[in-house]
């Protein structure tokens, strides 16, 4: 379970979250929309530990992530991350970009790492593609493979920022069909996107970002579908 | 004009000698390179590192290896550090003087090759539950060393020219020692020399092609 409680963070003189407080649990879809710098990806950033906050505190299966006393390293393993630049390694293959971590991080065997991959490549469609390059992979095709890199580490948790916003517009449904895909075998998720019909149809809640913190949360029916504030609506309206 | 007369073959006889002397420059070189490559990966970090007093030592090391003849840092190596009580042999010497002149630049190329890589690339790597060291090894080194490698190659070239300063520590087992005993022995001055002169461009010339190769062995993607 990720409790986020009361989280404050800046970048120098700049407030990006104000108090924000969420919990997701096991098991559960949660989407976030909202316009851009509300503070969406921020959060993200902060739930595994690649950001410091300034106040409140997250807490993922019990450890204290920006406790000084928390072996960060160890907590990652267990909270996937895929950015929105995807940030494959261009000096390794598709393979060896998947294999890298659970050879070196968890220290599994080359040939069980590369099994453990294969099976995730083929998953999320680029069976064919283990000895090639990044360089020579379509942008779709990289989202893809950053994420079968990060669940190769088998994480308890995802966490997707905007991973649809860099791709060329066709590209866009194969990564969200692979998506829909993990929520269906019960990954427990947290997806930052601005794909509102997307966000409708795998979400377990919607929250909705505004000026840093939680403006709006509950089921899709709700949020999307018959929002109560104002500002959801003003926001929904802009971006459908 | 001419009251010289080339005599080629005593000089060509000597090309056994002459060419165990270019081993001797490609060692110099190859060493001084490796030593050299170590400390400018290191000095790249230290004068990134925000510490004071370690970015400081770089700075000094660096800006001096840059900016004064390798001829004086060699002389430094032999006189200079026997004056306080360190007393290495020449070819210790040179080597040591060129590895700290290939350090200072190979810094340089080092830092700015590392500026290159985007700093996400550390971000995704820390992310899947890599240590700082880790992310470095595996995620910035070998890039860095692809971005980092033709200028590289360059500095491979001048270290092998700039062991013929050798001479003036007294070297004689390399390419130039080799050819200026003979010199002194004959006073065969062009004949040596230029065979000395191919020798160097033979070795270069092998440097680059070899680089070459290795690029493409190297860096498929």
């Amino acid at each position: 379970m990720i409790e986020i409680e009361n989280v404050r963070k800046s970048f120098g003189s700049l407030e990006i979250l104000k108090g924000v407080s969420l919990n997701v649990e096991k098991g559960e879809v949660v989407s976030v929309i909202g316009g851009s710098g509300s503070g969406k990806s921020t959060l993200l950033m902060c739930i595994n530990g690649l950001e410091p906050i300034q106040g409140g505190r997250i807490v993922v299966d019990g450890v204290d992530v920006h406790d000084r006393r928390t072996d960060i390293n160890k907590l990652r393993q267990k909270i996937g991350i895929v950015f929105q630049q995807w940030n494959a390694f261009p000096h390794l293959t598709v393979l060896e970009n998947v294999t890298l971590a659970p050879r070196k991080v968890l220290g599994i065997g080359r040939r069980e790492a590369e099994e453990v991959a294969v099976r995730h490549l083929a998953h999320v469609g680029l069976g064919d593609k283990l000895g090639v390059f990044p360089s020579k992979l379509s942008g779709g095709q990289q989202q893809r493979m950053a994420i079968a890199r990060a669940l190769a580490m088998s994480p308890d948790y995802m966490l997707f920022d905007e991973v649809t916003s860099a791709l060329d517009p066709q590209l866009v449904g194969e990564v969200l069909a692979t998506l829909r895909m993990l929520s269906e075998e019960g990954m427990t998720m947290i997806i930052v996107t601005h794909e509102i019909r997307f966000a409708r149809d795998v979400s377990d809640r919607v929250a909705f970002f505004r000026e840093g913190v939680i403006h709006e949360i509950g089921p899709p029916e709700q949020v999307i579908g018959n929002p109560q504030r104002p500002e959801t609506v003003e926001f929904l309206n802009s971006v459908l | 004009m001419l009251d010289y007369t080339f005599h080629w073959r005593p000089a060509l006889r000597a090309l056994p000698e002459m060419l165990s002397g270019a081993l001797v420059t490609l060692e110099i070189a190859v060493l001084s390179m490796i030593l050299g490559t170590i400390a400018g990966v290191l000095l790249a970090l230290a004068r990134q590192s925000g510490n004071r007093l370690l970015s400081g030592f770089a700075t000094g090391w660096i800006e001096l290896a840059r900016n004064t003849p390798a001829l004086l840092q060699v002389y430094m190596a032999y006189f200079g550090l026997g004056s306080i009580g360190i007393f290495l042999d020449s070819y210790l010497s040179v080597l040591l003087g060129i590895a700290f002149n290939n350090a200072g630049y190979l810094a340089e190329t080092f830092r700015g090759a590392m500026r290159a890589i985007p700093h996400t690339q550390v971000r995704a790597a820390r992310s899947l539950g890599m240590g700082s060291a880790k992310a470095f090894r595996l995620i910035v080194l070998p890039q860095m060393f692809r971005i980092a490698f033709y200028p590289m190659t360059n500095q491979m070239v001048w270290a092998i020219l700039m062991t013929s300063i050798g001479v003036i520590v007294g070297l004689d087992t390399d390419l130039t020692g080799v050819t200026q005993e003979l010199n002194v022995r004959t006073f065969r001055t062009f004949e040596y020399f230029a065979i000395a002169a191919v020798l160097y461009y033979l070795i270069a010339k092998l440097v680059t092609v070899s680089a070459r190769l290795m690029a493409w062995r190297l860096f498929r993607y």
